[in-house]
């Protein structure tokens, strides 16, 4: 890079920054936030974690409660994420520019993309609510829905950066549709939406405590029901199986993703 | 005797800027031809329009008696398996081996399923050795074609092309991407084994000297026109000019 251009860019930077400052004064002042007020709270929020949320002898007792509710979280957001990215390929597949076969499919497959995927999966948990009630097909909809969203955005993007041209050169020696996608597509970007589908998995855990919590189900709504019973020594059992659970499903992934890339 | 006719041949993507026009010259059964023209000239376009990977516009494309402009759908299919095609970028699966990327050369013969399953006979898998072997890529089959050089990368092409039996190659730059000791390798491999195996050859080349060393034929294209076809020592230094114009010249020369 140039001379020019190094100073062109220091300038830019500075004034980004100062953009950036000042927004968030501006935001403070909008909202009332104090900054001396918000950090001056903290040593007492620590102070009361400390002494509250710590896990008790009696809190370990439902250990076993916590466990099964928590499976269940997993399970379901493992059904979710996988049952998702079924309908995904083939929204990926038709919405993609190199394997889609109908310019009216393919429209469709990036309405729901961006549709689904721009509404929050609290959002989608909510509105489900209302129309299916509190229980756990509110929770595993919320989830599919927000999941296929963002699946078929990432195959649409996977398969068209993976195979435009092998997809031309199969063309070319006379095979079919059909062909073409299963020896070419989805060979070569297989294990990029594997990659994505694991992360959804991950991810689908996390929001589904949240989630959980709105539906009344799985190991959001433990979570509710000990925090409204001030039972909070369960409260933080809870919390730490749930980080345990998503490390370790995170350390599981990133193992799978080493062995097919 | 002609193999490939084409006769009036017009293409344009857009209806402003036509990108070929009026081409007419015929082929005959076993030539070598090279299309030299600067980029942008059409040569890319004019392969495609004779296996229809893009539409034509305008004008007839003959291909050993079959009217290739008229073909339907499952014709032209059939008429693709006939052509094999060769490319800058390779065009392979980069993911899957070698022998995997050879084979793709069969489906065109394959119903959807048996090549859906991937059913291939021991024939064809002793087909595709038999021509990784000729290109000196035997020990590679089992790789992943990601691993492998451009120039290798480029031979696992030719073997997907030839595993085609086909009676065309159209080659699109096939050394472009390629170092001129892999061009020189791909060069002679294409002349050998189209020499020997009678394949008729339509090459895409942007070096004039590769042109004039290795084909019976050029025909020189500049914005999507015939400005010379004839045999290689009849292009004189002034025809070069002529297909690229006097300053384009000295750019690609240099
Ligand atoms: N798919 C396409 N859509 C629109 N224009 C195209 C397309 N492909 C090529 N062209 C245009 O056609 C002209 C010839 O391109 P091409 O056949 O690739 O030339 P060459 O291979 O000689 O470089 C160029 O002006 C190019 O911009
Ligand atoms: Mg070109």
């Amino acid at each position: 890079m140039s001379e020019k251009g190094m100073q062109k860019r220091k300038w830019q930077l500075t004034i980004a920054l100062l953009i950036i400052i000042a927004i968030t004064y501006l935001s403070a002042a909008i909202t009332n936030f104090n900054f001396m007020d918000g950090f001056a709270a903290f040593p007492e929020a620590i102070g009361w974690m400390f002494s509250n949320l710590f896990i008790t002898q009696e809190s370990l007792e439902r250990l076993p409660t916590i466990l099964d509710k928590l499976i269940e979280t997993i399970f379901m957001s493992i059904a979710a994420t996988t049952t998702a990215a079924i309908v995904s390929i083939f929204l990926g597949i038709m919405g993609s520019k190199t394997t889609s076969v109908n310019s009216l499919l393919s429209v469709f497959a990036r309405f729901i993309a961006s549709v689904s995927r721009n509404i929050p999966v609290v959002a989608w948990a909510l509105i489900l609510l209302l129309s299916f009630g509190q229980n756990s097909l509110t929770g595993y909809l919320a989830l599919f829905v927000g999941t296929v969203g963002f699946l078929t955005r990432v195959f649409i993007e996977s398969i068209d950066e993976a195979s435009p041209s092998a997809v031309e050169a199969l063309t070319a020696t006379g095979a079919t549709y059909f062909h073409i996608v299963n020896k070419a597509v989805i060979p070569q970007s297989l294990p990029q939406m594997i990659s994505w589908i694991l992360f959804m998995i991950e991810t689908n855990i996390r929001s589904s405590t949240l989630v959980g919590i709105l539906t009344g189900t799985g190991i959001g709504y433990t979570f509710d029901m000990y925090y409204k019973s001030m039972n909070y020594n369960a409260v933080a059992l809870v919390t730490f199986s749930i980080v345990l659970a998503v490390i370790i499903i995170e350390l599981m992934s990133n193992y799978i993703r080493k062995v097919i890339m | 005797m002609t193999f490939l006719q084409i006769a009036g041949l017009s293409k344009s993507y857009n209806n402003e800027t036509t990108v070929l026009k009026d081409i007419s010259f015929n082929v005959k059964a076993g030539e070598f031809v090279s299309i030299i023209g600067p980029s942008g000239a059409g040569k890319s376009t004019l392969l495609r329009c004779i296996n229809r990977m893009v539409s034509i516009s305008d004008g007839e494309v003959v291909f050993d008696h079959a009217p290739i402009t008229k073909l339907k759908k499952r014709a032209l299919r059939q008429l693709r398996t006939d052509i094999g095609m060769v490319f800058q970028h390779y065009n392979l699966v980069p993911r899957l081996t070698v022998i995997e990327n050879v084979l793709h050369g069969r489906l065109g013969y394959k119903s959807t399923l048996q090549g859906v399953l991937g059913r291939f006979t021991e024939e064809e898998k002793e087909h595709a050795f038999f021509l990784l072997r000729k290109l000196g890529i035997e020990e590679h089959a089992y790789k992943r074609c990601d691993q492998l050089s451009g120039g290798q990368q480029q031979r696992v092409g030719i073997a997907r092309a030839l595993i085609q039996n086909p009676k065309l190659i159209l080659c699109d730059e096939p050394i472009a991407s390629l170092d001129p000791n892999a061009s020189k390798i791909i060069m002679d491999h294409l002349k050998s084994i189209t020499t020997e195996l009678e394949i008729t050859c339509l090459i895409n080349l942007h070096q004039v000297e590769v042109a004039q060393q290795y084909s019976d034929r050029i025909i020189g294209l500049n914005q999507g026109e015939v400005v010379f076809d004839g045999p290689n020592y009849k292009l004189t230094e002034e025809k070069i000019n002529h297909i690229y114009g006097t300053q384009m010249r000295e750019l690609i020369t240099v």
